[in-house]
This record gives structure tokens, sequence and C-alpha cells, in this order.
């Protein structure tokens, strides 16, 4: 298996050079194992969990899926890089701290990108809305309903900051 | 890894290279890689094609849909009112991740008989356009699908985009899978009345080597039935016609459910939909 693939990618807001890397790696194990970037999570390896979920080019996709090389000239946001107006969290990741929306953990940061990615398109979204659009983000311990809670206080939060 | 920027570059590289494979959304084939079924040396990316990626009208009856408009697009406007069937289909494939990244070229490139939108082509009698650096040809859906995963489609070549008739009708496609979000259909069926000819088109997936298309249930309700746009189908004649379609399918016991409720369900699937194209 030949290593090399020499390729930039734009991840984060910053440039990053990957190096001697297999055609055949996918963008989840690039930003773990050669970028350093660790939060997004892998589990399944085959787009069932959701728990890689990070930004390409705008739009909610598993990074287990997507080949890092073909990932030049596009777009990532891992939950990294999401912005959080200069806090330490950002809205969505508060909102599941305060409502206990997290438990072991894993499926967190999936999540927290796909309800960021939610909440940028539709500010106000319904129940349906929300569960179709972590219907592709598996959590196994809490039962969605903190997460629910949690999407709701994000949804209220923002809401506010936008009448204030 | 050679990222292709148009499509001439992406199918010289084809032509230049006979080990390459060409990716776009990358849904099913990186599964492949992940789990070391597959170690592609030369790799094709057809991500930043812009002409795989645009939804035309060739002529008023016909509406072009590129092989890399991710299924997200085919869900909503200007393709759900054209093509119903295509964005119910659609809205069923895997979850919003992969929604936005797979595309109608993935579903043929791979032609798994549980291809979520390849019994909407099927029903619809769609074409496909095949390109290479050499030759371009268009081959009916009918021709294009062989059999388990298998195609007419040769290495040198890339699908570039799928021809579908805009019918002055009904269309409708329905799924069975254990739950609602990321499943693989059990079985599926896709119908098409179309009120012009009076012709009703039944196309069922997932059982069966290839998509199947109920010629012989069709032709039975149109011996027995004269269909218009106020027509109401009467329980029984949508009873037998479900019934004549599970017979004409050929399923198989797997991991994901037995013949015999595959059967069982494209009888209810079919009558439904029967049911539903003359509400």
């Amino acid at each position: 298996m030949s290593m090399n693939e020499f390729y930039t990618l734009n991840v984060n807001g910053q440039s990053m050079q990957v190096q001697d890397s297999w055609v055949g790696e996918s963008l989840l194990y690039v930003l773990r194992e050669r970028l350093g970037l660790p939060g997004s999570k892998g589990a399944c390896e085959q787009g069932e969990c959701g728990s890689c979920t990070v930004l390409l080019d705008g739009q909610a996709v598993c990074s287990c899926l997507v080949m890092a090389a073909t990932a030049v000239d596009s777009t990532i946001v891992t939950v990294e890089g999401l912005d959080a107006h200069g806090a330490e969290l950002t809205d969505v990741q508060d909102a599941f701290v305060q409502q206990g929306a997290v438990q072991c953990g894993f499926c967190t940061p999936g999540l927290i990108v796909a309800i960021h990615h939610l909440l940028d398109e539709n500010p106000q979204p319904s129940e349906l809305e929300v569960k179709e659009a972590i219907s592709g983000n598996i959590c196994r311990c809490t039962g969605y309903g903190r997460i629910f809670a949690a999407v709701e206080q994000a949804v209220a939060v923002r809401k506010a900051s936008h009448t204030s | 890894m050679i990222v292709a920027k148009n499509l001439d570059a992406a199918l010289f590289a084809l032509r230049e290279h006979d080990d390459a494979r060409v990716i776009q959304g990358g849904t099913d084939l990186m599964v492949e890689i992940n789990f070391n079924h597959l170690k592609p040396t030369t790799m094709v990316s057809l991500r930043h094609i812009p002409e795989l990626r645009t939804i035309t009208r060739p002529d008023s009856n016909t509406i072009s849909i590129g092989s890399g408009v991710p299924y997200s697009q085919l869900e909503i406007e200007p393709v759900a009112s054209v093509l119903p069937a295509l964005a119910q289909a659609s809205r069923t494939v895997g979850s919003p991740q992969i929604r936005a990244a797979g595309s109608l070229g993935g579903n043929l490139g791979t032609c798994s008989p549980a291809g979520d939108t390849l019994p909407v082509m099927f029903a619809l009698d769609a074409n496909i356009h095949l390109q290479s650096a050499d030759s371009q040809r268009t081959v009916s859906i009918h021709q294009f699908m062989t059999g388990v995963k298998r195609n007419v489609k040769r290495q040198d070549e890339i699908i570039t985009a799928v021809d579908f008739p805009i019918i002055d009708g009904w269309q409708g496609y329905s799924k069975v899978g254990v739950r609602n979000a990321m499943v693989i259909s059990v079985a599926s069926a896709c119908l098409v009345a179309d009120h012009e000819s009076g012709d009703v088109r039944l196309a069922l997936g997932s059982v069966g080597p290839t998509i199947i298309r109920c010629r012989e249930t069709e032709q039975w309700l149109k011996d027995n039935t004269s269909l218009t746009r106020n027509s109401v189908i009467s329980p029984d004649i949508a009873r037998e016609f479900g019934a004549r379609a599970s017979r004409e399918c050929s399923p198989i016991d797997d991991h994901r459910s037995t013949a015999q409720y595959r059967r069982h369900a494209i009888s209810i699937l079919a009558a439904r939909l029967l049911q539903k194209a003359y509400a």
C-alpha cells in the first residue's frame, strides 16, 4: 500500500498539510490520527452512528465516509472549530451541559455538530424537524429526552439573543 | 488521488489508469475501504465536477439529474413537485448526513437491489447517460442493471446523468424497514399512474436480484380496468393487484428479512400505492 498522498485541507479556518498518507484514508482517520483533532469520534465506520459528524462545505456529513484526499478545496469544520463567539462553550454545548444531555459522551460531538447545522439553517425547528435532523446520530445512553431538552434550550437562548 | 475539476479531466484519468476507480460522495465505497474489503490504488474524485451537479430540462417532457446531485437536493424543489416518487425515495436514504453526500450515481454504480432510488428509475423508464473519453451512450435502466451489484458500466465510463420523463399523473414510493431512519429496505415499491396513457407501472426493490418491473401485473390491471384520472380502485382490485405483484417478485431469506415476509410486504405496498394513486 503506497503512502504517497500529499495534500492540504482547510480545517477550522486553518490550512493543514497531510503528508505520506494512503489514498483510502477517511477524513475521520486523517483528522484524528494525522491532524491532532480527536473531537470527531469513530465508532461504526459505516455511516450508521453519526459520532464522526463534521461540516463539509457547510453540510453535516459522516467524516468516516469522506475520502480525505477528496476534501481538498473544501471547508471543513469539526466540533473543535464551532464558533463559540468568544465563550468557552457554544450555546449548544452549554445547553447539553445544563440539561444533562451527556452520559457516556461518545455520541456528543457528532450531535453537537448536527444540531449546530440544524439551528444555523432553521432556528425554529419543529419537533419532527429536530428528530429528522438527528436521526443519523445514535445515542444508546440517554433515550434522547435530555438531548431534545438541550435543543429546546439552545433554540430559546438564540431567540432571546435575537430579540434582546 | 486525482481530483478532477471537470468531466474531461476525470474521463482522461480513467483512460490513462486502468486501475482507477471513481468516487463521488463515498457513502458506499468508503464502507468497503474502512472494512478492508477494498484496497484502492488510484482514485478519481468527482466531487468538484460542476457538470455532474446540475439539474436540467433538456425538453419539456424530461428532467435530467446530474449523477452527483446529493439526495438532500432531490428531496426539495425543483425536483420534489416534478418527481415526487424520487423525492420520497431520496428522503428514505440513510440519514441527513448520508443524504448530504450520496447521489444517484452512487445508487447506480453500486446497483444494490436495495438501492432506494432504483425502483423509481424502473417505474419511470429512466435513461442513464454514460460517458468515456472516447464515446458516450444512453442506456435504459432496464438494460443498465444486470444483477446483484452488477451493471453494464465499463471501467473507463462515468455515469453522468439520469433522464426522467415528466408524466401527467401520480407517482409514489413506499418502503418497509425496521424503523424510519437509517434503514436499508426490506422491501420497496414505486408506482406510477400515467393519466395520459392510462398505464400503471410498478417496480419493486429488495425482492430479487435486480429491481423487478411487474409487467404481468401491470397488464392484468390494464385488461381488467379502464382507468382514467378520476377512477376509484375497489378493494378487490387493489388486493388482487397486490397479490399478483407479490407473485411476480423473487425474494430470498437473508439477515434483513424472510422471503415470505417480503412477499407479504409487497402485496400490501402495491395495493396501498394503487389505491393512493386513485384516491
